[in-house]
């Protein structure tokens, strides 16, 4: 455990931890209490806890669907379930976990941690904030109604391709149109909040380059939500008019493109694969330097990595498709673009390790998670370069190659990094450290799981075997009984995080305002746990020497 | 570029896998085209480029991790920036990308070129099964997936290619230029072959371009790698590769068979016979969706056992069949099944299952129907 010294950070306005909770425990009984209170609270933190507990709610449901798939493909030939509902499984688990675990988490995140960090009292828009949130449970309510649906739930992948996903769907499309629909306003709602929160409620004397690397990959994350969320939007739009008005936009028999369905997808879908990593990005940025007690190496430079990753994610999206048949000047600038991300991406990670690299290092469970995030990151990275090379590609393509890829840096990365977040924010949350033995388990029994679970399938993907089917050639049966075995080791690893986490709620090892003795950021200032309202007052940071 | 290739096969054999010709349990075949060894060779270039950035990005990360740990006194250093550095470790990725970039550019250039083929061939993506049409040579058929429907649900022991074999492979001679045209009747499909390093997404509406050369004869098999419904993972790919006399045989035997069938059209067929005929049409083409009995996955399939309505109504039947029903998942077989098929399967779909209607649907009358 980090020994507790006062954080270095000494501000006017800073209050002492007794002092505050008195003056806090008087205004808390303006509060409702039981479930309305929950309904209509509008307060940053207790919305921020509903996201997180949302979000961990999804990947518990969105695990069990990978786990089924897992189950299912541990030997060859179709023992568990059929074809169809198997294609269901792959299509919900993905959508869930994309929509309702990964994004909700990070704005969970965003949700307790921006205002504590630009020293803030709320949100911005404190009212949208709780719209925004309680579409979530609604709309994900109708998507996981639509498995009991005639004709099954959405089946189609969660790229949801056309004419798969229109001329051929189940009737119950027409519902997960209107669950994406919701789950798209509430992001861009997210967004412009986070937005208008980071721009206008900054404590004085700070300015854009003071604040941490959280915030800042959370702003330009916040712009990419607002530039492709609509996209998505108008893509399911046009999806609803073909399925249900007569429309032909994307059924080649009326004179429509179903390749048009894909530009649109993936002009939302790659910038939103950042969406998913960015913020990952600016938690580790935040970790590291905290445990390795040295200030984050090359902090300007983090800053416009993120930013030429962002304006890049623009445009690299036909990558995801170079065997649709593109002509051959396309297939080069996609390939040239996407090559060029690897400039930034890695700048990003010679920071962190630089950061380490004379550092003084401590391995807490959250920076343990954050070590895994740089190395298991790095992996998906290299895949990524392996899959730009457009001719190489076409063997990839579409096989376990690319699913290895893309679960390398979703698992032990994008959701590695919330729980290294978890972890490192819950004696801020709940006054508690998180049993540190348990974490250990935890970590140590998610990053052998992860392992195991994701890195036999770049051996199955190269050897030829496609994405997306239940049942396969005998030749990849070991590559597959290797993976399941993990995904079950990985899956039920999680209901340890989630003992850690009820435990660290209910009690523990009290921490102090600054829990970690190399944090410096603001949130370290306030008590901990912080109490419902912080920054009543902003903080004068005029003079204060940021991280 | 030929440099970097022979270096690439150098690291390869490392590995120990360049000497496997045919597809390896652990890594991308090398394959029977010039191209299948030229994306090899990319493949395993980047692969190096990969690991040697890896193994000194992770040794230096290692290093630090054990080295600077305050349990063995480590104090923090007070540096965090330094221009030069950061410069450098922008520059050298990008160097490195750019030689990557140049032998890619090549090979990808190769590939696109499908000018002066020998052979043209049409590969139609139907759900589930591929379609083959020799462009000029009149000779076109269905290649579905043979493996039994007993050795997937486990009650008989599967078999050496389980899930990679068919009824009819498309045949190819070997040494001659192959252009690949491909296209679907319904959903995107998309027909990979792995050692000839060709996969293209088979799009409705749209024919796409790619070709082939092999160089040895020899059976090679894929899959189906677009998502395109329920029977994706039931959809192989297998290419029989011979010589250019074998090829010339088999290819007048399937014209003469062609003929013979054309034939059929114009006779008078007995119940029985078309029902017979029926019976395996049914079983390749339409069992996937409407289910063995009959019975449909309604309501998305509907069922064809004791659906009152579509057997007292002859002409609707006839007319779904031939022309599809538009906006759902039925297709219009006009254009993939002959005259004489259409007959027989909707002659067994009336006197199967209980529908006993004893209505026996002539080819030519079919004929007149679909080229009146």
């Amino acid at each position: 455990m980090a020994p507790k010294s006062p954080p270095k950070a000494t501000l006017e306005h800073s209050q002492s931890a007794s002092g505050s909770a008195a003056a806090h425990h008087v205004e808390e009984h303006h509060y409702r209490s039981g479930p309305l209170r929950w309904l209509l609270t509008t307060n940053h933190k207790e919305i921020g806890s509903l996201y997180l507990i949302f979000s961990l709610s999804m990947f518990m449901i969105g695990g069990a669907m990978a786990l089924i798939i897992r189950l299912e493909l541990f030997q060859p030939g179709l023992q568990m379930v059929q074809p169809e509902f198997f294609n269901q499984m792959t299509t919900m688990h993905g959508l869930i976990m994309v929509f309702g675990a990964v994004m909700p988490g990070f704005v969970g995140l965003a949700n307790w941690m921006i205002p504590l960090q630009v020293g803030a009292p709320d949100m911005a828009l404190p009212r949208l904030n709780n719209f925004s949130f309680w579409l979530l449970p609604i709309a994900f309510t109708l998507l996981l109604s639509t498995l009991l649906m005639p004709g099954g739930g959405p089946n189609f992948g969660w790229t949801f391709y056309a004419p798969l996903s229109t001329t051929y769907a189940p009737p119950s499309t027409t519902f997960f149109i209107f669950a994406l629909h919701m789950a798209g306003i509430s992001s861009i709602l997210g967004a412009i909040n986070i937005i208008a929160t980071i721009l206008n409620l900054r404590a004085p004397g700070m300015r854009l380059m003071d604040m941490t690397l959280f915030v800042w990959t959370w702003l330009i994350t916040a712009f990419l939500l607002i530039a492709v969320m609509p996209v998505l939007a108008g893509v399911i739009t046009m999806m609803l008019l073909d399925i249900n008005f007569g429309t032909s936009f994307f059924n080649a028999a009326g004179g429509g493109d179903p390749v048009l369905f894909q530009h649109l997808f993936w002009f939302f879908g790659h910038p939103e694969v950042y969406i998913m990593i960015l913020p990952a990005f600016g938690i580790v940025s935040v970790i590291i330097p905290t445990f390795a007690r040295k200030r984050l190496f090359g902090y300007a430079s983090m800053v416009y990595a993120t930013a030429s990753i962002a304006i890049l994610s623009f445009l690299v999206w036909a990558h995801h498709m170079f065997a649709v048949g593109l002509p051959l000047v396309a297939e080069l600038f996609f390939m040239y673009t996407t090559m060029l991300i690897a400039v930034p991406t890695g700048v990003k990670v010679f920071n962190w390790i630089t950061t380490l690299f004379r550092g003084e290092i401590t391995f807490e469970t959250p920076m343990l998670f954050a070590l895994a995030f740089v190395v298991l990151f790095t992996i998906g990275g290299f895949s990524g370069l392996m899959l730009a090379i457009a001719p190489a590609d076409f063997q990839y393509h579409d096989t376990y190659f690319v699913v290895a890829h893309f679960h390398y840096v979703l698992v032990p990365g994008a959701v590695f990094s919330i729980m290294a977040a978890v972890y490192y924010w819950l004696p801020k949350w709940t006054g508690h450290y998180p049993d540190e033995r348990l974490g250990r388990w935890h970590f140590w029994l998610s990053v052998i799981g992860v392992n195991l679970l994701f890195f036999p399938m770049h051996f199955a993907g190269l050897a030829g075997m496609p994405r997306r089917i239940p049942d396969y050639a005998l030749q990849f049966a070991d590559f597959n009984m290797a993976s399941s075995i993990g995904g079950f080791l990985f899956g039920f690893s999680q209901l340890l995080f989630i003992w850690v986490i009820v435990k660290c709620v209910r009690g523990g090892v009290k921490a102090p305002a600054s829990a970690w003795d190399g944090a410096t950021d603001l949130e370290w200032t306030v008590p901990s746990p912080a109490p419902l309202h912080t920054f009543e007052t902003p903080p004068d940071l005029r003079g204060f020497k940021f991280h | 570029m030929r440099k970097m290739f022979a270096l690439a096969g150098l690291l390869a054999s490392l590995n120990g896998s360049y000497s496997m010709v045919h597809a390896s349990d652990w890594n991308m075949p090398v394959g029977v085209s010039q191209v299948s060894r030229d994306v090899y060779g990319l493949h395993m270039i980047i692969f190096w480029i990969c690991v040697i950035i890896g193994v000194i990005v992770f040794g230096v990360m290692f290093y630090s991790l054990f080295r600077y740990r305050r349990s063995k006194g480590a104090k923090a250093a007070q540096f965090h920036e330094h221009t030069t550095v950061e410069i450098v470790w922008t520059a050298i990725p990008f160097l490195i990308l750019i030689a990557m970039a140049i032998p890619a550019t090549a090979t990808l250039k190769n590939m696109y070129d499908a000018s002066e083929a020998d052979y043209d061939v049409m590969i139609t993506g139907h759900q589930w099964r591929w379609q083959y049409d020799y462009m000029g040579e009149d000779v076109t058929f269905f290649s579905n997936m043979s493996t039994p429907r007993e050795q997937i649900a486990g009650t008989e022991e599967k078999g050496e290619h389980y899930l990679l074999e068919v009824d009819q492979p498309l045949v190819l001679p070997v040494d001659r230029k192959i252009r690949l045209l491909t296209t679907s009747a319904d959903v995107i499909h998309s027909w990979w072959v792995p050692d000839l390093a060709v996969k293209k997404d088979a799009v409705p509406g749209f024919v796409n371009e790619s070709w082939t050369r092999i160089d040895e004869p020899g059976i090679y098999r894929g899959q189906c790698t677009e998502l395109c419904g329920k029977d994706h993972g039931f959809m192989p790919v297998v290419v029989h590769a011979m010589e250019q006399e074998q090829f010339d045989t088999w290819l007048a035997e399937r014209k003469q068979a062609a003929a013979e069938e054309a034939g059929g059209v114009d006779r008078e067929w007995a119940l029985d016979e078309l029902i017979e005929r029926g019976e395996k049409v049914y079983a390749t083409i339409c069992a996937s969706c409407h289910q063995a009995e009959g019975q449909g996955m309604p309501p998305t399939f509907p069922g064809l056992a004791g659906n009152q309505a579509l057997m007292d109504d002859l002409d609707r039947h006839i007319d779904v069949v031939v022309n599809g029903v538009s906006g759902s998942a039925m297709a219009a077989f006009s254009g993939t099944l002959s005259p004489v098929d259409i007959a027989a399967v909707i002659t067994f779909e009336r006197n199967a299952w209980g529908n006993d209607t004893g209505d026996a649907v002539q080819p030519a009358d079919i004929q007149a129907l679909v080229s009146p």
